[in-house]
């Protein structure tokens, strides 16, 4: 069930039940979004679609969303053609992370580097993904107070999401580790490495 | 090539086009000029494509010089404008010769200039744009005192022969902008959106090109609204509404996603008031003609 909110004369919000039913909605809408449509924002709960009325009405985007059957992505088991992500498990917040969820510095790293993760949305600043797995073993809240500066490269946690820092900023997420990984190439197409609906594997870093 | 030498950048001189918009899935926001439609017309004016970048500037505080003859037009605020010891009138082509000195003071009618030079401004540009989004850091850095920046190649023929558009000055009295429902409006009491209409809203002085801070009245949240919004995706002209109660209006460079529930969306044409109103200046909302 879903249902459709005008954000003023270029954009529609999409309310969806649920993460899974953003993920096969906003594939669907991908695969086939008429001329005129410019950005397709999947978020926790959400697709904002935005559009050019000059191009496209918004009655056609409405009808276009309403009749567009979602797409269920494939399971995460399949981690054929995940992007795998090296790290270095050394993050300052694994020590709690680990007393967090009562669970020892090893288990957490082998939780994370075990899961096949999905790029839910990416948000915040540029090219910074929020990966779901299968399970919530490794839900933890935010840092109470969030750090002024976090280095580019930094592996994190919050709530069920993990994430890698594009480039340093201020956050609050649970830092884990980091990886030397291009996140953010602004000469590339696309000029991030964690596109929504990507599949990503993280590797401890030998 | 062609460089336009910055003498004094003022105090936020940054280049602008109409931005880069399709990004946003990947956390790049739309930027470009706030006044787009002062943006557009500056480049009609002096005989460019109106998507070439020009250089926006907040407030004035701003001199420079071209080191070739070029046709120059400064339209969004209204203020005194000299070219060499010759003062020009805004929104009106103006034939600047080599190493004439330009000089923008102090704005009296709205608060952002776009110089326009025949030719564009020609700094590389970065994701198909080259404006400057000064919350994602992407695009070419302000402009600073000393900096120079290329122009481009004019286009081929005469510029189009005009020697004054009709353009009022920004008004400088308490503007009325058209609002459209929000997609979370029932998070909101039914007073707070009564007061949201009825009220004038004064621009508080941290507004930038993320965001227009508005003060005014506290809009409470309903007993519908008192969980947590999981963020969602954001646009341009969203009146967002944090716990504080005191709403932003999202401009060029907001965040693509946000965790504030938006009781509005200002009208997409009325959008380019937002970068002419001065802090301490008030705006009302009316009702926007339903979609």
């Amino acid at each position: 069930m879903t249902t459709l909110r005008a954000v003023g004369d270029r954009a529609v919000i999409v309310d969806c039940a649920d993460l899974e039913a953003v993920l096969a909605l906003h594939a669907a809408l991908a695969a086939s979004p008429p001329d005129g449509v410019i950005d397709l924002v999947p978020a926790a709960r959400t697709v904002l679609v935005t559009f050019d009325p000059s191009i496209l009405a918004g009655d056609r985007v409405a009808g276009w969303i309403r009749s567009t059957p979602p797409v269920r992505p494939g399971a995460l088991g399949d981690a054929g053609d995940a992007l795998v992500l090296d790290v270095e498990y050394s993050g300052e917040d694994l020590g709690e992370v680990a007393s967090l969820l009562s669970l020892t510095e090893r288990e957490v790293v082998d939780l994370h580097t075990a899961s096949v993760w999905r790029v839910a949305f990416v948000g915040f600043a540029p090219g910074f993904g929020y990966l779901v797995t299968d399970s919530t073993r490794l839900a933890v809240p935010r840092r109470s107070s969030p750090r002024t500066s976090v280095p580019a490269g930094a592996v994190g946690l919050a709530g069920e999401y993990t994430g890698v820092y594009p480039r340093s900023s201020p956050g609050g997420w649970q830092l884990i580790g980091r990886t030397d990984a291009p996140l953010w190439n602004a000469d590339a197409s696309p000029p991030a490495l964690l596109t929504p609906g990507r599949v990503v594997c993280f590797r401890e870093a030998s | 090539m062609t460089a336009l030498a910055v003498l004094r950048a003022g105090p936020l001189t940054t280049v602008q086009d109409l931005g880069r918009p399709g990004l946003a899935a990947l956390g790049v926001s739309g930027s470009g000029a706030l006044d787009r439609g002062a943006l557009r017309l500056g480049n009609r004016l002096v005989g460019n494509d109106e998507g070439a970048a020009a250089l926006e500037i907040t407030v004035g505080g701003f001199s420079g010089v071209v080191d070739r003859d070029v046709w120059i037009a400064g339209t969004g605020a209204w203020g005194p404008v000299t070219l060499g010891n010759r003062a020009i009138d805004p929104n009106h082509p103006v034939f600047a010769a080599a190493g004439t000195p330009i000089e923008i003071g102090v704005a009296t009618f709205g608060l952002r200039y776009y110089l326009a030079v025949s030719g564009g401004v020609a700094v590389p540009s970065v994701l198909g744009s080259r404006s400057r989004d000064i919350l994602s850091g992407i695009g070419p850095p302000p402009l600073l005192d000393g900096d120079t920046v290329p122009i481009g190649s004019p286009r081929t023929g005469a510029i189009p022969a005009l020697d004054v558009a009709p353009w009022s000055p920004p008004d400088p009295e308490t503007v009325t902008v058209p609002l459209h429902a929000g997609p979370r409006e029932s998070w909101f009491t039914p007073a707070s959106l009564d007061l949201l209409f009825s009220e004038p809203w004064t621009l508080g002085s941290a507004s930038n090109r993320v965001g227009a801070r508005l003060e005014g009245p506290v809009l409470e949240r309903s007993a519908a609204g008192e969980g947590e919004l999981p963020s969602e995706g954001m646009v341009a002209g969203a009146l967002q509404v944090p716990p504080s109660g005191q709403p932003t209006v999202l401009l060029a460079d907001h965040p693509t996603t946000g965790g504030y529930p938006v009781i509005g969306a200002v009208a997409s044409a009325a959008l380019d008031v937002f970068a002419q109103l001065r802090p301490g200046q008030r705006v009302r909302f009316r009702h926007a003609r339903p979609l």
